[in-house]
């Protein structure tokens, strides 16, 4: 091939060469074995206090668990262990069988499909709904891609449908800034949609809400079960009886007991505890 | 999927009907009405613009464009840098070396660097004898000094007041590198003494009109360099980064990249500006990099509006204005007053001027 053509070959406009293609964050995301996620022996202190002692769960893939316990029972912790905010001091935390949570930066764990939720909400207060859920978006997370990126129908449509699903549509084009506690709670649920992630970690999602928008929210957690699998954090009881098969208690940092909401509530430990009878 | 549209349409999408006539009519003012009033009237005719005006308004566009820049990273990104003036100045000194090259015969250096005890140019002296070589680095040199510093600050997560303080010691270091006559680059007197720019005098009426119409064009495309930035998702993800950086975090962005990226771009206009500025104001010294210069830089943003580039234009051209008449006809005062403006727009105008038309109407909803 003379120079010329190979010049031709570089300035061709429709080609995005390798090297300029963000490195596939991760490799795939492989389940085969039954769990989705893979927390053995986590300890983290925070000056003395350990926050997380020792800590083993396993999350099946389309499971949705709930985490309960008092607090400072290492919940909060566990999810920031989970997301890379914070490096736990010994043990390991897989997503999938090939993913180290503990290598990866939060962004990169993000995009490889751990979507979260935080306690209190936090969206986007300057942009609109619709531009919150534009962001979320499944998507390349590059530089040049936002910056020439344009929606096409079918984007339009899905946010559309989310707007929808979490009862927003009529405020779609008012700043986030403005919708009240319990909206702010089911647009960074919309979000994390957008984001369609593998795993969803939620915690206290109904803080805040009306028993209507509850009974809603349980639906919505439900019906994403087993396409998704769903972490939630709550400490309203009625709720995580609504919603859960299978139930872990947190006590001061490690797993108390694990079961369904029956065997939780006539376990003598947990009464102990956190019931506190 | 990314969605192929043609740039020019995105281009028209930038502004609405309105606005873009705006833009259009201001443009058509500094670039046909200016040059023809300054040219063919005489000065005893009422529409007659001086040649002084002439230059002094293309120095204040100069600054309008700092003012730009610096809303860019300050009013969408919510990173205050208070140290601007540092690639302010380094464009600046980037295109003093090639006006220096300029001024001397063949053969002669100039007695700041004679004083070092050398009869030859030293070797970073040696490429801004070409104009082209300078009008890239006018860009490079800012943009690699951002990007290096910003890559570590960032990095590290620095982050508010803490980075403020920062830039504020790296126009300060930049000072005092500049300050020294070892150093090569004038001492404290600077560069100056300029006289020509590619064969024309910079002296000349003529050359500084033909000057003032290319800072015109420099505020014109960098404004919509920056609107184009803002009004892209990227943009979306600025705004997000200033309302809650570690949401953009957990939402997948890697936000270190965004502002490297907006830091980068901003300090690349600021050189820009300074290269624009050095020939009309004929002088650059290691003063221009004065911690107090960068904190004047975001007055003018704050003044005007912050996130809205429109107020950083005006800022910039208010406070500026205020500053000639005031420097002139009151000099002890001038400090006085661009305090006291500071702490009036930080008690009444939190959005600045163009937040005053929806400060008025939402108290009067009220």
């Amino acid at each position: 091939m003379s120079m010329v053509d190979t010049l031709r070959e570089l300035g061709k406009r429709d080609e995005v060469f390798p090297f300029l293609q963000q490195a596939a964050p991760s490799p795939a995301l492989d389940t085969r074995h039954g769990p989705i996620l893979y927390v053995e022996g986590v300890t983290k202190s925070f000056d003395g206090f350990r926050a997380l002692d020792d800590l083993t769960l396993y999350i099946d893939d389309g499971e949705l668990r709930c985490l309960i316990g008092p607090n400072g029972a290492g919940k909060t912790t566990l999810m920031d262990v989970l997301t890379g905010k914070t490096r736990p001091d010994t043990g390991q935390a897989w997503f999938g069988q090939r993913l180290n949570l503990l290598e990866l930066p939060e962004h990169v764990i993000a995009q490889s499909g751990i979507g979260r939720k935080f306690q209190k909400p936090t969206v986007f207060e300057q942009l609109t709904v619709f531009e919150n859920l534009e962001l979320a978006m499944h998507a390349s997370r590059g530089l040049w891609t936002s910056l020439r990126w344009r929606l096409d129908g079918e984007q339009q449509d899905r946010i559309d449908e989310v707007l929808a699903l979490i009862s927003l549509t009529e405020q779609a084009y008012a700043p986030a800034g403005v919708l009240s506690h319990g909206q702010k709670q089911w647009l960074e649920i919309g979000s994390l949609l957008m984001q369609n992630p593998r795993l969803l970690l939620v915690d206290e999602p109904v803080a805040g809400m009306t028993g209507q928008e509850t009974e809603k929210t349980a639906e919505l957690l439900t019906s994403l079960a087993g396409k998704h699998s769903v972490v939630v954090v709550e400490h309203d009881m009625d709720f995580v009886r609504s919603i859960a098969r299978t139930v872990s208690v947190l006590h001061q940092g490690s797993v108390l007991a694990e079961g369904s909401m029956d065997e939780i509530q006539s376990d003598a430990r947990v009464r102990e505890v956190y019931l506190g009878e | 999927m990314l969605m192929r549209q043609p740039f020019v349409m995105r281009l028209a999408r930038l502004h609405s009907g309105f606005g873009w006539a705006v833009v259009l009519l201001l443009a058509a003012f500094a670039l046909v009405v200016v040059p023809l009033l300054n040219q063919f009237l005489t000065p005893d005719s009422a529409l007659y613009i001086p040649d002084w005006l002439v230059t002094l308004t293309g120095r204040f566009l100069c600054l309008a464009l700092v003012a730009l820049a610096l809303d860019l990273i300050w009013g969408y990104t919510g990173i205050l840098s208070l140290g601007h003036g540092a690639f302010f100045a380094l464009g600046g000194y980037v295109m003093g070396m090639h006006l220096t090259h300029n001024r001397m015969e063949a053969g002669t250096i100039p007695n700041f660097i004679q004083f070092l005890g050398r009869d030859d140019w030293p070797w970073f002296w040696v490429p801004f004898q070409s104009f082209w070589f300078t009008a890239v680095m006018v860009f490079l040199v800012p943009g690699a000094l951002a990007l290096v510093f910003g890559f570590f600050a960032f990095r590290s997560r620095v982050r508010g007041v803490y980075f403020a303080i920062i830039t504020q010691a790296l126009t300060f270091a930049s000072m005092l590198f500049f300050y020294r006559t070892e150093t090569g680059f004038g001492g404290n007197t600077g560069l100056t003494d300029f006289r020509e720019l590619l064969g024309f005098s910079v002296r000349e009426a003529d050359t500084r009109l033909v000057l003032f119409m290319l800072s015109a064009v420099a505020v014109l495309l960098s404004y919509l360099l920056c609107r184009y930035i803002v009004t892209s998702k990227l943009g979306r993800v600025l705004v997000a980064i200033r309302d809650a950086e570690s949401r953009v975090r957990f939402t997948g962005y890697n936000p270190l990249r965004y502002k490297l990226f907006v830091w980068t771009v901003s300090a690349m206009l600021c050189g820009l500006a300074g290269a624009l500025y050095v020939p009309q104001t004929g002088v650059i010294n290691p003063g221009e990099m004065a911690p107090a210069n960068s904190i004047e830089m975001a007055v003018w943003v704050a003044l005007g509006g912050r996130g809205t580039l429109v107020g950083a234009l005006v800022g910039a051209g208010t406070v500026n204005g205020l500053k000639t008449w005031i420097t002139a006809a009151y000099p002890d005062l001038w400090l006085f007053v661009l305090g006291g403006l500071f702490i009036a727009v930080t008690l009444f105008l939190p959005k600045g001027v163009m937040g005053l038309r929806e400060q008025i109407t939402g108290r009067s909803k009220q």
